[in-house]
């Protein structure tokens, strides 16, 4: 009993973190610098996989996704289907991302939103409704690389702030 | 997603998130909001009164205008009698304030402050003061998301307001930017020509401005003519919004009569 307590540990503190996540994700921003806004809740939800992979999964990633969605005002399931896969590779790989050097974690942060944004826009391209062609989809993936380290900073503050594990 | 597409069995899904979504949406207006009040707190006296007369002349230019419009509007109503055809009742309105614009700059939409329990619905008409805006594609609990005539994938039905030639006006992703489909090469219209709804989509009301005509371009390989127009809605600065209710058929009334 008590155990399971302390596994049940800290889920409003990850809850928050995806809170904030969205609210960054909508903040209105100047329109030279929108094309680069970072994936903010794909790279809250890399973190938590990889911090605590027994807890955060695909299940996590589709839910966050399909909240992305209803924010963002786009089809039901197109975000859920990225995240979704972004949560099972950095499942997948968790260990080996751990112990990477910072740079070569930014890479592979790359890789995994990057993914993400391509998945999101074939999904959307599907539904037909692409303006941009795909090169602009990769540059917030490289922003989001950019600024992985700076948010891994942040992220594990609030994890051992808040005793999360 | 195929479900989402086709059909609106997880319009309860969607809606429930709404509920998370719209205080995310607020918040994220905050810092505008502050910005524009901290800017509404440190106006002089004098911008204060210039405003004020301004205001003032204007109000009395729009109210000579409405003496006119309400014999005009008797007028009218007198007339669709006698044709015994069915006269619109002015529409209800609805202001409401935008508070976050499309962080995906391919789409033209906002989202607004008011949502189903202030009474919006799905497909409502949205204006401004100087015509058209959208459309609601999108009603949440406590917001809802507008669709701009000038997204890439709106269309609505016009007429040109001086002659009545009919067309279908098309968004172009761009915010100033609009088209006019399938124009034949003999059709009357001019540059400066204003473009008013018809209601004929059966969604947007009746005879409100929505575009002006900017440049014609006759090519001769083509069949249609190119024609761009200018939206007379303020696409990209509006703050406040007004949704109007779908006009209310008179024909039962007239029918007593």
């Amino acid at each position: 009993m008590r155990m399971r307590e302390r596994d049940q540990q800290g889920t409003a503190a990850i809850v928050g973190t995806f809170l904030v996540a969205a609210w960054l994700t909508v903040l209105p921003l100047p329109e030279t610098v929108e094309f680069g806004r970072p994936l903010w809740l794909a790279l809250a939800l890399i973190y938590w996989v990889i911090a605590l992979p027994h807890r955060i999964g695909v299940l996590w990633g589709f839910a966050v996704g399909l909240f992305q969605d209803v924010l963002t005002g786009v089809v039901l399931g197109q975000h859920a289907v990225a995240l979704a896969v972004v949560a099972y590779v950095s499942l997948a790989a968790h260990k080996r991302i751990r112990v990477f050097p910072p740079l070569q974690q930014s890479v592979v942060v790359f890789m995994l939103t990057g993914t993400g944004a391509l998945i999101a826009y074939t999904v959307q391209s599907a539904v037909g409704r692409v303006l941009v062609p795909p090169v602009w989809v990769l540059l917030p993936a490289l922003v989001s690389a950019l600024i992985w380290r700076p948010t891994f900073g942040v992220l594990r503050w609030v994890r051992r702030r808040f005793m999360v594990r | 997603m195929l479900l989402d597409q086709r059909s609106d069995h997880v319009q309860p899904l969607r809606f429930a998130i709404g509920y998370v979504t719209a205080p995310i949406h607020y918040l994220a207006h905050m810092p505008t909001a502050i910005g524009e009040w901290a800017s509404s707190q440190a106006v002089s006296r004098a911008d204060l009164q210039a405003d004020r007369q301004r205001l003032e002349r204007q109000i009395l230019v729009l109210q000579q205008r409405v003496q006119r419009l309400a014999v005009l509007e008797a007028e009218n109503v007198r007339l669709r009698e006698l044709l015994n055809s069915s006269a619109e009742l002015d529409a209800r309105v609805l202001a409401a304030e935008i508070i976050g614009v499309e962080p995906d700059p391919s789409r033209q939409e906002f989202v607004i402050n008011k949502g189903t329990h202030a009474g919006v619905y799905r497909g409502q008409a949205v204006l401004d003061a100087g015509g058209l805006l959208g459309q609601v594609v999108d009603a949440g609990p406590f917001t809802a998301r507008v669709l701009l005539i000038t997204d890439a994938s709106h269309a609505l039905s016009v007429q040109v307001n001086r002659n009545g030639v009919r067309a279908i006006l098309a968004g172009s992703g761009q915010p100033d930017r609009l088209r006019l489909l399938f124009v034949p090469e003999t059709a009357d219209i001019i540059e400066g020509d204003l473009l008013v709804s018809t209601g004929l989509d059966q969604r947007f009301p009746r005879g409100y401005p929505v575009a002006e005509v900017v440049r014609l371009r006759h090519d001769p390989g083509a069949p249609f003519v190119t024609v761009e127009a200018r939206p007379t809605a303020s696409i990209d600065r509006a703050s406040h919004v007004l949704l109007v209710e779908r006009p209310v058929r008179r024909q039962q009334e007239g029918a007593e009569q």
